[in-house]
C-alpha cells in the first residue's frame, strides 16, 4: 500500500497523455470542423465524378502521370467524355483548382497528409503565385 | 483425405506451373503495343558557326530558363543540360599538335547525345531512363529515378547531372510552366519534348542566332539534317564505344 | 529461436564495448537525418566523381561477404575439418557484411525513399537489379545457414538434411555476389579504369584475401575474450588462403599495370598516373595508394615467408596491413580513379567531409555491433553446451 502515491501519480500520468490530442486541441481553439475549403464553380466541367475526385483524385493524378510521362499520351478523356491536355500545372491548376491555398492545401492540412511531395517539382501557374524574381526573360513557355 | 507429402509436393508444383504457363502465354499474347518508329530525333551542330559568334550563351541561357535549371553555389554540385566545352575535351582522339587552329581550344557545345544504343539505359535500375520507341529520345522519369547516379557513371559522354541539394533556391528565375526538380533526382537535356509535342523546335535550336543548331527527322530522306549528312563530313562523340550518339558536328 | 538472451547478458567489457557502437551509431545517424534533408550536397562528391566513400565501402565489403565461402567450400566440399568450428563464424560474417553493403546502398541514394522502385519495376538488363538480388539472396540464405546450424548444436543434434543443400548453394552465390559487384563497374563504356575483364577476378582474389584476413583477426580477438579456440590448424589454413589470395591479386594488379602502360594509351594510363603520381596538379589520392602499395608488399613478405606465417603475432599484423591495404585498394583508389580523368579528360577531385565520414563510421559499427551480438551468441552457446558436457 505504499505505493499507493506512485501508482496514482502514474494513472495520472498516463491518463494525462492519453487525453493529450482533446485538451490540448480545446487549449489551442481547434475544432473538429471540417477545413474551410473553397470549391472550383460549379459551371465548370469536372474531370471527375465529385466523390470520386474526393477519395481518388491522387490514383487519376498516377494514371494520367503514367500515361503522360512513359507513353507520351497527352490528350486525356475525363469520364463525361471531355478530353484534356494533362498538365498539372498548366490544366489542373490552371483551368479548374486555381485556389490551391485555399482549396487543396486546406484539405491536405487537415486530414493530416502534409505537404504531398508533387508541390517539390511541379509549381503554381505563373498568374497564382507571387513572382520569384521580378522580371525575367521568358524564353521557354507556351504562348 | 490421406495423402502423403511427395503426393501433395507433386501437386502443389504442378498447380504452381500451369499458373504460370498461363501467364506466360497471356503475356506472349497480348499484342505488343509499343508504337513503332516514325521518326528518330537528331541534330546537327556546326562548330564554326556556332564560334562566329564569340562569348554567345543564347542556347545554353534559353535551354536552363526554359527548364528551371538550376545553378547551385558550390561548383561541384553544378546542373547542367547544355555547355560549351574545349573542343579537345569533346573529342579527345582528335586532340593533337597540328589540330586546326580554327579548333584548337575552342569550345562546342555539348550535350545529351540521345544515343541509340543509351549506355545510361542499359543500366538504370528502374527504368527511370529509357529510350522512347516513337522517336528516339532518352527520357527521364523524375517520379520514379532513385537517385543511385548508375547512368551517370555509364554515361561516356558527361551529359548527366545529379541535384546534390535542393535546385528550387538556386534558380534566378522560375518558368512556372514547366517543373522544377527535387534533390536526389539525375536530369540532362530532353530534346525539349514538351515543345517537339507542341511542333516547336527546342529552346536552344530557336534562341541560336547564327542557326549552329539544326534539329530533324533522321527518318525523313528530306530533312534539313539528313541534307546536311549527305552534304559534310560529321564527326560525334566517341563513336568507338557503340552508342550511336545522333548529335553529328560539322567542323 | 534466435537466442538472442545470449546476447544481453555480458561483461562490463562486452557493455561498454556495445555502447561504444552505439555512440558512433547515434552520431552517423545523426549526420544521416542533416543529409536526407539537405541532399547528398553534404558529401564531398560532386558533378564528375559521383560516387564516392559509401560506394567504396560497399563494393569492399561486398569482398568480405563473399569470403565466408572460403571457410564452408572446404569444409563442406573437401572435408576440411579444421573449419568446422569456424563456419558458424564466417556465415555471421557474411551476414553482417551484407547488411553493410544494403547500408551503404541506401545512404548513398538520391531518393531512398524510393527504393523500392527497384522491385517494382525490375530491370533484369540492370546489373543494379541482380546486385540487389544476389545480395538480398545471399542475406537470405546465410541467415538461414547460421540459424539452423547453431539451433541445431545447441540442441546437440545434427542439421536437419536439407540445410546441406542450401549450404552448397551459398557456395557459387558468394562467387556471383562479387562477380556481380564487379560487372556494375566492368560493362559500363565510358569508364575505361573498370572496362577490363581482369576486373571481377581481381574483386575476387582480393575478396579471398581481405575476408579471410579479417576472419583470422576476429578468431584471434575471440580467443583472448572468451574460452572459444579456433585451432591452430583452422587459422594457418586460413592464413595459406590469404596468402594465396593475395598473391593472385597483386598478380593481377601488375597485369592491369603492364596493359595501360606498354600499350600507352592514354585513356587507359591516365587513371593509374592520377592515382599514383597525380595528373595536372592533382595528388590527393598518391599517398594513400603508395600506401596500400606498401602495405601489400609488407604483407606478402610476412605471409610468404613460412617462418613468419606460422607466428601468430606476426600473423596477425600480415592480416592487418593484408586488410588495410585492400580497404585503400578496392575502396577509394577504385572507385575514384574510375571518375579521374572523366571521360572528357578533365580533373576534377574528391575528398570525404565530416559528415560522411561520420555517416560511413556509423554503418561499421552497426556492422561491428551485429557480429559482436552474433558471436556473443553463437560463443555463449558453445560455452553452455561445453560446461554442460563437463558436468554431464
Amino acid at each position: 500500500m505504499r505505493d499507493q502515491p506512485i501508482i496514482f501519480a502514474g494513472l495520472a500520468l498516463f491518463l494525462g497523455l492519453i487525453t493529450f490530442p482533446f485538451w490540448f486541441n480545446l487549449a489551442r481553439g481547434q475544432t473538429a470542423r471540417g477545413p474551410d475549403i473553397q470549391r472550383p464553380g460549379a459551371q465548370l466541367q469536372c474531370a471527375a465524378p465529385t466523390d470520386y475526385m474526393r477519395t481518388s483524385h491522387m490514383e487519376l493524378l498516377i494514371q494520367w502521370r503514367d500515361q503522360v510521362v512513359r507513353r507520351n499520351l497527352r490528350r486525356v478523356t475525363a469520364f463525361n467524355g471531355k478530353v484534356f491536355t494533362a498538365s498539372l500545372t498548366n490544366t489542373c491548376l490552371a483551368q479548374c483548382h486555381t485556389n490551391k491555398a485555399q482549396f487543396c492545401d486546406r484539405c491536405h492540412n487537415y486530414s493530416g497528409v502534409g505537404t504531398p511531395y508533387c508541390w517539390d517539382c511541379h509549381n503554381e501557374p505563373r498568374a497564382a503565385r507571387a513572382s520569384l524574381a521580378p522580371a525575367f526573360t521568358d524564353l521557354g513557355s507556351q504562348p | 483425405m490421406s495423402t502423403d507429402r511427395r503426393a501433395f509436393l507433386t501437386l502443389a508444383g504442378g498447380c504452381a506451373l500451369a499458373l504460370a504457363g498461363r501467364a506466360a502465354r497471356q503475356a506472349l499474347a497480348a499484342p505488343q503495343s509499343s508504337p513503332a518508329q516514325s521518326r528518330r530525333w537528331a541534330m546537327v551542330i556546326d562548330a564554326q558557326k556556332c564560334l562566329q559568334q564569340e562569348g554567345c550563351r543564347k542556347c545554353v541561357q534559353a535551354c536552363h530558363q526554359a527548364h528551371n535549371v538550376p545553378a547551385p553555389a558550390e561548383p561541384r554540385h553544378e546542373v547542367k543540360w547544355i555547355w560549351k566545352e574545349a573542343f579537345e575535351h569533346a573529342f579527345p582522339s582528335e586532340a593533337g599538335e597540328h589540330l586546326r587552329e580554327s579548333l584548337r581550344g575552342n569550345p562546342v557545345l555539348v550535350f545529351c547525345n540521345h544515343c541509340d544504343q543509351p549506355p545510361c539505359v542499359r543500366v538504370c535500375p528502374t527504368q527511370a531512363t529509357w529510350k522512347r520507341a516513337e522517336d528516339g529520345l532518352v527520357m527521364m522519369d523524375w517520379h520514379r529515378c532513385i537517385g543511385c547516379r548508375y547512368c551517370v557513371a555509364a554515361c561516356p559522354y558527361g551529359s548527366r547531372s545529379f541535384n546534390w541539394v535542393d535546385p528550387r533556391p538556386h534558380l534566378a528565375s522560375l518558368n512556372a510552366e514547366y517543373p522544377t526538380r527535387t534533390k536526389g533526382v539525375v536530369e540532362k537535356c530532353t530534346f525539349c519534348e514538351e515543345r517537339l509535342e507542341q511542333g516547336r523546335p527546342p529552346a536552344c535550336v530557336e534562341a541560336c542566332p547564327k542557326k549552329a543548331l539544326v534539329f530533324g527527322d533522321l527518318r525523313d530522306p528530306a530533312s534539313e539534317v539528313r541534307r546536311l549528312l549527305r552534304a559534310r563530313y560529321t564527326l560525334r562523340r566517341k563513336p568507338e564505344l557503340g552508342t550511336q550518339p545522333q548529335i553529328y558536328y560539322i567542323v | 529461436m534466435f537466442m538472442f538472451e545470449k546476447a544481453v547478458v555480458g561483461s562490463r567489457r562486452y557493455w561498454s564495448w556495445l555502447g561504444a557502437l552505439a555512440a558512433v551509431i547515434a552520431l552517423g545517424a545523426a549526420c544521416y537525418w542533416r543529409q536526407f534533408e539537405y541532399g547528398l550536397g553534404i558529401t564531398g562528391l560532386s558533378r564528375d566523381v559521383t560516387w564516392g566513400l559509401y560506394i567504396a565501402q560497399f563494393t569492399f565489403l561486398v569482398g568480405v561477404a563473399a569470403s565466408a565461402v572460403m571457410v564452408v567450400l572446404p569444409y563442406y566440399l573437401h572435408n576440411a575439418k579444421a573449419f568446422g568450428k569456424i563456419t558458424i563464424l564466417g556465415e555471421f560474417l557474411a551476414i553482417s557484411a551484407v547488411t553493410m553493403c544494403m547500408l551503404f546502398i541506401f545512404v548513398d541514394m538520391g531518393q531512398p525513399t524510393r527504393v523500392l522502385n527497384v522491385m517494382l519495376y525490375p530491370t533484369p538488363n540492370s546489373i543494379m537489379f541482380w546486385d540487389m538480388v544476389s545480395l538480398g539472396g545471399y542475406l537470405i540464405l546465410n541467415a538461414l545457414i547460421a540459424l539452423v546450424s547453431l539451433s541445431a548444436e545447441r540442441k546437440g543434434v545434427a542439421p536437419p538434411g536439407w540445410i546441406k543443400p542450401v549450404i552448397l548453394l551459398s557456395i557459387p552465390w558468394a562467387v556471383s555476389i562479387h562477380t556481380v559487384t564487379a560487372f556494375l563497374y566492368s560493362g559500363l563504356p565510358g569508364r575505361s579504369f573498370w572496362l577490363t575483364a581482369i576486373l571481377a577476378p581481381r574483386f575476387l582474389a582480393s575478396a579471398f584475401a581481405s575476408g579471410p584476413a579479417l576472419l583470422i583477426l576476429l578468431c584471434m580477438i575471440i580467443r583472448r575474450l572468451s574460452s572459444f579456440d579456433a585451432g591452430r590448424e583452422a587459422i594457418q589454413k586460413l592464413a595459406l588462403i590469404v596468402t594465396y589470395a593475395m598473391i593472385i591479386n597483386v598478380f593481377f594488379f601488375l597485369m592491369e599495370v603492364f596493359t595501360a602502360f606498354y600499350s600507352g594509351i592514354p585513356e587507359h594510363k591516365e587513371h593509374f598516373l592520377y592515382l599514383f603520381a597525380g595528373l595536372e596538379g592533382h595528388a590527393r589520392l598518391v599517398p594513400w595508394m603508395w600506401t596500400s602499395i606498401l602495405l601489400a608488399a609488407v604483407s606478402l613478405l610476412l605471409l610468404i615467408v613460412p617462418r613468419y606465417r606460422h607466428n601468430e603475432r606476426v600473423l596477425a599484423a600480415a592480416c592487418l596491413t593484408v586488410f588495410f591495404s585492400l580497404w585503400i585498394d578496392k575502396g577509394l583508389g577504385l572507385i575514384v580513379g574510375g571518375f579521374v580523368p572523366t571521360p572528357l579528360g578533365t580533373v576534377a577531385e574528391y575528398w570525404p567531409t565530416p559528415p560522411e565520414i561520420a555517416i560511413t563510421a556509423a554503418i561499421w559499427a552497426v556492422g561491428f555491433l551485429m557480429l559482436t551480438v552474433f558471436y556473443k551468441i553463437a560463443l555463449s552457446v558453445r560455452e553452455s553446451l561445453a560446461a554442460a558436457y563437463q558436468e554431464g
